[in-house]
């Protein structure tokens, strides 16, 4: 944060003539960039990570042509959507057409705001930031009901409705598993989640809300339609779902917003359960102090690669589930079990188990 | 009642989803058994039927005698050939055209030929710029043979003891 204060200093010296206004619209849109240039790299060099991982998995070798072993082959796929026509269907709406991919980019990019990535370096501090996740989260969803609807095409509508219904049925689950979180920290401002989670790994969350942290994972999947419960998609099914009639970058800003997505479920499952920017090896004699130069950001995205890599990894395993099983799965085993959990962590909170309260 | 439970506790701690996971996790770092193309390739058999070509004595005579049996006996009429008499007396074919596009690749023409001329070599990546490309003229057989001379023969040697 002091770097921060001298930022701005450095910048109110070098052009003395900004006014308090014009000057803070600038500091925020320096964060906003700052946010969302990384992101968008990381997306990229996600999907290439996703094609080797799952490549090798299936003893292939995934790619590499562009590049020293492929390293550029998301530069390559980024121009190539960038330079290709879009076309649009001859009867849909080209506004509505138009509108979704933005509509679906915007929450997923406007969720990191709240995201702690280390003490005190944050685009902004809300009280309620975990409501503002899930709150903005869920908005993404109207993209795809959008897109599904502009196409005027059967296959794209057919994914919408999946696309709504899964939410309708996750979204609870996921609020149900967060909200044991916020029982434990007592509060839903994930920066004092995460301060509230310190002093060693065992203080950590995942260990009283071990089926939370499965239930959220798993639920995660679904809200970001990845396999195996990407029926939303389904190829072989309704042929590519919401993204039928979608090309060029209209495409590519869907296939933005599904993986930044993906990062921040991975973020926040960290934030949640995995005690953010906290380095494991804190109040472990020894290596507390061999470790206690990494700055908690690098722990943050050490943690947040693993579980972006168990999303690929679930990928390369599963088949699809088939839709009715995802709505079971829902409404018969994640509801009951949630529900019951959060009575064992009420009782729990109010016995002063662990750690933890 | 004990099959029951014992499949709710294997149900509950997700034992068929590790059993999955670990199986990919242990090829992540199996060898993998991709063959990059253009580098390496597969091995390919010598009776691999491919491209064809035509082929000359060592001493340079074309051996085609325009005998006609190859297109005779092509199932696609894929076999184009005009013949006529050479200056010292011998048949020799003025025109032989394949047309690859009708070509089936049976290799009927390389065993109905009696002086071994027709062949079918072991090429199988090779492309036509133009739709008239896909003719191969008696010109372009008698160049694919005398380029690939070393490796038909190779693989003549190979197959002959399977003769």
């Amino acid at each position: 944060m002091e770097l921060w204060q001298a930022f701005v200093q450095i910048l109110h010296t070098l052009i003395p003539w900004l006014d308090g206004t014009v000057a803070s619209i600038l500091i925020i849109l320096i964060k906003a960039i700052a946010l969302v240039m990384p992101l968008m790299l990381v997306v990229a060099y996600f999907t290439y990570a996703e094609r080797k991982v799952i490549g090798y998995m299936q003893l292939r070798i995934g790619p590499n042509r562009v590049g020293p072993k492929g390293w550029l082959q998301p530069i390559a796929d980024a121009l190539k959507l960038m330079t290709k026509e879009i076309i649009f269907p001859t009867k849909a709406n080209i506004y509505l057409f138009l509108l979704a991919p933005v509509l679906a980019i915007a929450p997923a990019i406007a969720v990191w705001a709240v995201i702690p990535f280390d003490e005190g370096i944050y685009v902004t501090n809300l009280d309620i930031s975990l409501l503002y996740v899930l709150a903005i989260g869920s908005i993404g969803v109207y993209g795809i009901i959008l897109a599904g609807w502009a196409s005027n095409s059967k296959y794209p509508l057919l994914g919408a409705l999946r696309s709504a219904s899964l939410l309708v049925s996750y979204e609870i689950v996921i609020g149900f598993a967060l909200v044991t979180v916020v029982m434990i920290a007592g509060s839903a401002n994930l920066n004092t989640i995460v301060q509230a989670q310190q002093g060693g790994i065992v203080h950590w969350y995942f260990i009283p809300l071990f089926p939370m942290m499965i239930i959220f994972f798993i639920s995660a999947l679904v809200e970001t339609n990845r396999a195996p419960f990407d029926v939303v998609e389904g190829e072989s099914e309704i042929v590519g779902g919401t993204h039928v009639e979608y090309s060029g970058m209209t495409f590519a800003v869907f296939f933005l917003a599904e993986y930044a997505n993906m990062i921040l479920m991975a973020v926040l499952a960290v934030v949640m359960f995995f005690g953010g920017w906290h380095s494991p090896f804190e109040a472990i004699p020894y290596f507390e102090n061999v470790f206690a130069w990494v700055p908690g950001i690098i722990w943050l995205l050490a943690k947040t690669t693993f579980f972006m890599f168990l999303y690929l990894w679930v990928r390369a395993t599963f088949p699809r589930f088939r839709y009715d099983q995802i709505m079971h799965l829902s409404w018969k085993v994640f509801l009951p079990i949630t529900i019951i959990w959060i009575f064992v962590v009420a009782l729990m909170t109010r016995l002063q188990l662990g750690p933890w309260f | 009642m004990i099959k029951k439970l014992s499949k709710l506790i294997k149900d509950f701690t997700l034992n068929e989803l590790r059993t999955g996971l670990k199986i990919t996790a242990k090829e992540l770092v199996n060898k993998k058994i991709t063959v990059q193309f253009p580098e390496e390739r597969t091995p390919i058999s010598p009776r691999f039927r491919g491209l064809h070509a035509l082929r000359r004595y060592p001493n340079g005579e074309e051996r085609c005698i325009a005998c006609k049996l190859c297109e005779a006996v092509c199932p696609a009429n894929a076999i184009t050939i005009e013949s006529e008499m050479r200056d010292d007396g011998t048949r020799r074919t003025i025109q032989y055209d394949i047309d690859l596009f009708k070509c089936i690749f049976c290799g009927f023409c390389e065993e109905a030929c009696p002086v071994d001329a027709i062949i079918e070599t072991q090429i199988f990546d090779y492309v036509f710029e133009s739709r008239q490309g896909s003719i191969m003229t008696k010109e372009r057989l008698l160049e694919v043979g005398s380029q690939n001379e070393q490796a038909i023969n190779q693989a003549k040697l190979e197959d002959a003891k399977y003769k």
